[in-house]
């Protein structure tokens, strides 16, 4: 669309149609043949080379392609055109690139992971079975992670909450400022740091490792991200409705509870779920202060537990093929858990989200 | 763009003071849901107070203890007589680690961000930006575990490559023969990890580009990538600086994905290929298991420089994102 009065701008470009609208252009499909052009190049020179590695034909491919299409373009158009479509590949050569690690990541995990995940594996501890040999099971693990995560939430949600009702509806001021501003600080705070916080606690008042341990840690990860996005959900809130409401006479905390925050419901569910899958995922903290169990430990405030994050590491420390494949299927019902909230989470929010005209 | 709405619409102003000072006398609700609004605020901020206070003080139990300069001394043994620890090897891998993750991250990211906000169909963009956001769902362990036992034997070819190629430059001299867990394997899967973070940060820059340059720009001619150029990249700088600022500070952090896939030593080395050096996290979850009490002091020292490391880089991102209130990858 804008190439069009390009050619003409520029009196030393050969410009074959002087006078006319439309310079000369290469026709729409263009790009996928220098692409059938240069995979067949590259496949060629793979074959003659005799390049055993795929990856290489595949880079080749691609810089051939950039080649390509600048020597046709700069050719047939112009130079400024010829940039314009290597940006392009390039573009999308940086997506691209950002889908191959997930995609494979995906696959190692699923292909791997199937292998021992069945009923039995789900529903049977570590209890008894020496780390290199098969069998044993998630079970523990499963129990400490949802223990441990239920409670970060129970402690996190509602603090997190009324921390961003506070932001949103009554914040002003230099104290606003400051939470706004550490709460986005704190979002950065490294996992392991956060766990090493506990633990000084946990040497100070000289208690043992227990879940409930972990879950303050994990509380702290999660508070920061459940005020943020409580936060731009109570935003979204039209005043129209504050304003009916307090016209209306109800005094300014019920109208929070009954008309602010039944509105933004929706969003800030997903805010948690979304934080919930953050932090499920978490290894540091729990390595320090939970210490994993290979029994079945169901009490969260009383000795140690396993989680799900921590079960994978320690399956790969012990380095057997059997501890492997057992660390690939704990990771696939990781990823499946953490995926499932994910997807869920942003059901929910493109489901319940406010018009917002955009 | 969500809250470009409210910040059109103030919240509903508030009664003059007298007036409501009269009013909440009788409404005993009100002081009750400020009070504990307020005082979750407060305790969000007595937290951080508190972490840098007790990390402080079992930090300095640590250091008074140490034989060796904290600083400087390249060995970690805070079990041994005299005991002996410094973080000098341990803040060069954290730094080395994740300068290599931002210079492979931020140029694809950057990229990434133009695709869904300017090249991706539209229908398109939004599930794509979603793809991206899924590798930020992935649990760091799990990268971990795929670095390692994927990752690294892949990245041997390269390796061998770019020692052959680009060995002259120091940098990428291979001088140990060994598998590649090393400080370069770390960077590349410490930039997995921190893509999905600066690209969901410039890519809200992006979109917030006014239309009407690039409208300008397009009605005088320019291509899509001159219009990019001209308009867009300008516009969005600071918020790829800061958005690239943000994903640093998770690289320093990163626990999990570096101790699965480095194998540590305590060398100071610019050869990023070979095997070795360590970062403060990876020490702490490699360490903490065999440590006795001062070794946890010891450990807990080193999470404080990387808290302190972390804050300020943390702090200065959001310096730069709040003079531009309208976006924060908080939620991303």
């Amino acid at each position: 669309m804008s190439h069009v009065a390009v050619s003409d701008a520029r009196p030393a470009a050969p410009a074959p149609h002087k006078g006319s609208l439309s310079a000369r252009s290469l026709p729409r499909w263009a790009g996928a043949g220098f692409a059938v052009v240069s995979i067949a190049l590259a496949v060629g020179i793979g074959l003659v080379f005799g390049l055993q590695s795929k990856v290489q034909w595949g880079l080749i491919a691609a810089l051939l392609f950039i080649l390509v299409s600048y020597a046709v373009t700069t050719a047939v158009e112009n130079k400024r055109q010829a940039k314009d479509r290597v940006a392009t590949s390039l573009v999308w050569v940086c997506f691209i690139l950002a889908v191959i690690p997930l995609a494979s990541l995906l696959w190692t995990t699923i292909s791997r992971g199937t292998k021992v995940l069945n009923g039995y594996f789900l529903s049977h501890s570590m209890a008894g079975v020496p780390g290199f040999e098969t069998g044993g099971g998630v079970y523990h693990a499963l129990i400490g992670t949802l223990e441990q995560v239920g409670l970060a939430t129970l402690i996190s949600a509602p603090l997190g909450l009324l921390a961003a009702v506070y932001l949103v509806e009554y914040g002003k001021g230099a104290l606003a400022k400051a939470v706004t501003f550490f709460v986005d600080v704190m979002t950065g705070i490294p996992s392991i740091v956060a766990g090493l916080f506990i633990l000084t606690l946990m040497l100070m008042f000289d208690l043992g490792p227990s879940g409930f341990m972990g879950s303050l840690a994990l509380a702290i990860l999660m508070l920061p991200v459940v005020v943020r996005s409580t936060e731009e959900m109570l935003k979204l809130v039209p005043n129209e409705l504050r304003e009916a409401a307090l016209a209306l006479g109800v005094p300014k905390w019920r109208m929070i509870l009954k008309v602010v925050l039944p509105t933004a419901i929706g969003g800030i569910t997903t805010g948690v779920m979304l934080a919930i899958a953050r932090i499920a995922g978490e290894t540091a903290p729990i390595m320090l202060l939970v210490f994993g169990n290979q029994l079945i430990n169901t009490n969260p405030f009383q000795g140690a537990q396993s989680s799900l994050p921590f079960y994978i590491w320690e399956q790969y420390r012990v380095g057997s093929d059997a501890a492997y494949d057992r660390a690939w299927a704990a990771a696939l019902v990781l990823i499946a858990f953490v995926m499932i909230l994910n997807l869920v989470a942003r059901g929910i929010a493109r489901w319940k989200a406010p018009k917002t005209g955009r | 763009m969500a809250s470009s709405i409210a910040t059109d619409t103030p919240p509903p102003p508030a009664p003059a003071s007298a007036q409501r000072r009269k009013q909440s006398t009788g409404r005993a609700g009100d002081k009750i849901f400020l009070g504990l609004s307020r005082g979750s605020g407060i305790f969000l901020l007595v937290v951080m107070a508190a972490i840098a206070i007790f990390l402080s003080v079992r930090a300095g139990i640590a250091i008074s203890k140490d034989q060796g300069n904290f600083l400087t001394t390249f060995d970690w043994d805070p079990a041994g007589s005299p005991p002996v620890f410094g973080i000098a090897v341990l803040l060069f891998g954290t730094v080395v680690s994740s300068i290599i993750a931002m210079v492979i991250a931020v140029p694809i990211a950057v990229g990434i961000a133009l695709f869904i906000s300017h090249y991706a169909p539209r229908k398109l963009a939004a599930p794509l930006a979603y793809v991206v956001d899924l590798l930020a769902a992935v649990p760091s362990i799990v990268y971990g575990v795929w670095g390692a036992l994927f990752l690294v034997p892949y990245l041997g070819g390269l390796n061998d490559w770019l020692d052959q190629y680009m060995g002259w430059t120091y940098v990428f001299e291979k001088t140990e023969v060994g598998v590649a867990r090393s400080m370069f394997t770390v960077g590349i899967l410490l930039a997995i990890m921190i893509l999905p973070i600066v690209t969901s940060v410039s890519r809200e820059v992006f979109l917030q580009v006014p239309r009407m340059n690039e409208e300008a720009a397009l009605a005088l001619g320019a291509t899509r990538w001159e219009v990019i150029r001209l308009s867009v990249l300008p516009f969005g700088r600071s918020g790829v600086i800061s958005a690239s600022m943000l994903g640093l500070g998770r690289a320093l952090g990163e626990t999990m994905a570096v101790a699965t896939v480095l194998s540590p030593s305590y060398v100071l080395s610019l050869h990023v290929l070979d095997p070795g050096g360590g970062t403060f996290a990876q020490n702490i979850a490699a360490k903490f298991d065999e440590s006795n009490q001062l070794g946890r002091d010891a450990l807990i020292a080193s999470g404080l420089v990387l808290f302190v490391l972390t804050l300020l880089v943390n702090g200065a991102a959001r310096m730069i994102i709040a003079r531009r209130k309208e976006y924060s990858g908080a939620n991303a």
